[in-house]
């Protein structure tokens, strides 16, 4: 695909999530039709307008919307980041302990009824925080520092530590029943009733780790190759690997903090933007993220209206209609004379 | 000039010992193949040079510098690898994988510049394969695979090659324009060439000097002449082999010496 083609696309793409916004935040509850949600982002001091709706979509749908698009994008550079590392197109966000961690975190929080602050989290986001960061930090130390050992180690630390960690998990799910609920809607993932403070807390984590990791697509290429030939290329496996792990890591520790465990996102959209524009990751990356945050803002859209007035969690969509398109895409293209996936 | 040196190298995998005692000097301009039976350390020896695994013992030197002293790429573009496998590809174009090549010249963070461009265009003609150079990586054929990993390899422009089977899965045409290439690139070009083969004959027409591999250690080195002897060969692969003249060239032509046994179907190799 030339170069015009391709920013021909992301265009297209971009205006579709942008088109998507507006559309989102006028549903629900109250519905406000897509040209007045325009007016009251871009002029809301116009005299016509009612209060109540100013407030429902800047105060609310705004920065849900937004935090929903952010998380949905971060997830996917961060996937895309992970499969290229493990040369997988399997791994996610998740794999090396993240989810598990940060579950252990906020399920601790929940169940001691933790009241801590910090930096602007609050004690179920800071705890999901501190759990994801420093599970992924023991798996490393445990297995990625040692490059020799290649990065099936990491992968194996990553799924062994994942299982320890849900395993206490549970065990204080079952010890604590009361708070079941609660635990469990949350590692469903969620947006609801999230706004600006959980905005603006995740935004310079997920910003940064985003950030980073497009600055490393020609590394990331490389390690598409195997580290061998990525280190062959004079690429410093040992250092490239921290950085990759820690920004994608910082990503989706900052994701989970903000709302929850989200499913399949991470895994969907590379696969899907790899489809549309190949696998350099120069493309890849803002590719994913685009597609990322337009189906995790279509899937909270679902979620909080498919059962309206009752909220279904967003996790819940991503892995429901992620899983039976993936299957879909396994159909399809088994059937397509280029084969596999 | 010395381009490679290796000063009582050990290798090891673990505790398991691969290769002990090795010494051999390589010539700027030289092709050395390294021969010997399967799993005798040939790959061990070439991933130890290429610097992907550290020797337990013994020193190495690249031009005549510690091989573990310069950067990962300052050492990039001196000393390309291409594995045995042919197994790099990745879910992009060959042209986007071949210009990765290009990474030690140019770094990581700037796209190509029109000099980067001419190399990847000439690297991918050098091995054949320009008109494949739209085409999805991942979906070629071994051999083909194996050709875009090579031209990865030129387009690094290092002065020192390492190339682990070449030949391996490639039909005579490719075998022999591989062969001719690595030939061109030493003695025309310059470049200095350690290959391994498995292929005796391959070896003995295209590498100035072998060095034939056995039981941990270097057997023979020399000219081809010089080290494939009907004798060592024999010995050292644990099987009759037969080594004759070259009718026209002078080196030795290897065979197996298959014990042929007069065939019992009836009829069979009478026809005549």
């Amino acid at each position: 695909m030339s170069r015009q083609r391709f920013i021909f696309w992301i265009v297209i793409l971009s205006l579709l999530l942008i088109s998507t916004l507006v559309i989102s935040l006028g549903i629900g509850a109250v519905f406000i039709p897509p040209e007045r949600v325009v007016d009251i982002i871009t002029n809301p001091s116009q005299a016509d307008l009612d209060p109540a709706e100013i407030s429902i979509v800047r105060d609310l749908r705004l920065p849900r919307a937004f935090l929903a698009a952010l998380v949905g994008a971060g997830l996917a550079i961060a996937g895309a980041a992970f499969q290229a590392l493990f040369r997988n197109p399997l791994a996610d966000p998740y794999v090396i302990g993240a989810s598990s961690g940060a579950s252990l975190g906020a399920t601790i929080a929940i169940t001691f009824g933790l009241t801590w602050n910090f930096a602007g989290f609050g004690p179920i986001q800071l705890a999901a925080f501190v759990g994801a960061l420093s599970t992924v930090f023991l798996v490393y130390t445990i297995a990625g520092g040692n490059v020799k050992a290649g990065v099936i180690s990491l992968l194996l630390a990553g799924t062994a530590i994942s299982t320890v960690l849900s395993s206490v998990t549970s065990l204080f799910m079952l010890m604590n029943r009361e708070s079941t609920h609660e635990i469990f809607s949350w590692l469903m993932g969620s947006f609801n009733g999230r706004s600006w403070p959980q905005l603006t807390v995740s935004l310079p984590y997920l910003v940064i780790g985003m950030a980073i990791l497009w600055f490393a697509s020609r590394p990331l290429d490389a390690l598409s190759l195997g580290e061998d030939t990525a280190q062959t290329i004079g690429l410093s496996i040992g250092k490239t690997r921290g950085v990759v792990v820690a920004a994608a890591s910082l990503i989706t520790a900052a994701a989970v903090a903000s709302s929850g465990v989200i499913g399949f996102v991470g895994l969907v959209a590379p696969h899907i933007a790899r489809i549309l524009f190949g696998a350099s990751h120069h493309r890849l990356i803002p590719a994913s993220a685009v597609l990322g945050g337009l189906l995790t803002l279509l899937a909270d859209d679902l979620a909080r209206t498919l059962m309206a007035p009752f909220e279904l969690p967003v996790g819940l969509i991503t892995s429901l209609i992620g899983g039976i398109f993936f299957l879909y895409l396994i159909r399809t293209r088994q059937r397509s004379p280029r084969g596999g996936l | 000039m010395i381009a490679f040196s290796l000063d009582k190298v050990a290798c090891a995998y673990d505790q398991r010992s691969v290769l002990s005692d090795i010494s051999f000097e390589v010539n700027a301009g030289e092709i050395v193949a390294l021969i010997g039976p399967n799993g005798v350390g040939k790959t061990t020896l070439l991933r130890t040079m290429a610097r992907l695994m550290h020797p337990v013992t013994g020193k190495i030197y690249l031009m005549g510098q510690d091989l573990w002293q310069p950067s990962q790429r300052e050492i990039a573009r001196k000393l390309a690898y291409a594995s045995q496998s042919g197994d790099e590809s990745w879910d992009a174009t060959v042209e986007q994988t071949v210009a990765l090549g290009r990474a030690p010249h140019r770094g990581w963070f700037l796209p190509l510049n029109e000099q980067d461009q001419e190399v990847v265009n000439k690297s991918l003609e050098q091995v054949g394969i320009t008109e494949l150079r739209k085409r999805n990586a991942t979906r070629l054929s071994g051999g083909e695979k194996k050709r875009v990993n090579l031209a990865r390899v030129l387009a690094q422009e290092a002065s020192v090659l390492l190339l682990d089977e070449p030949t391996a899965h490639l039909d005579l045409k490719y075998q022999t324009e591989i062969l001719n290439l690595v030939h061109r690139l030493a003695h025309q070009e310059g470049m200095t060439v350690i290959v391994s083969l498995h292929d005796l004959n391959q070896a003995a027409m295209v590498a100035d000097r072998v060095v034939l591999l056995h039981k941990g250690g270097i057997n023979a080195i020399g000219t081809a002449a010089e080290v494939m002897t009907q004798e060592r060969l024999s010995a050292v692969y644990g099987v009759p082999i037969l080594v004759m003249k070259h009718s026209s060239l002078a080196v030795p032509v290897i065979l197996p010496n298959v014990q042929l046994v007069d065939s019992a179907v009836n009829g069979a190799g009478n026809d005549a």
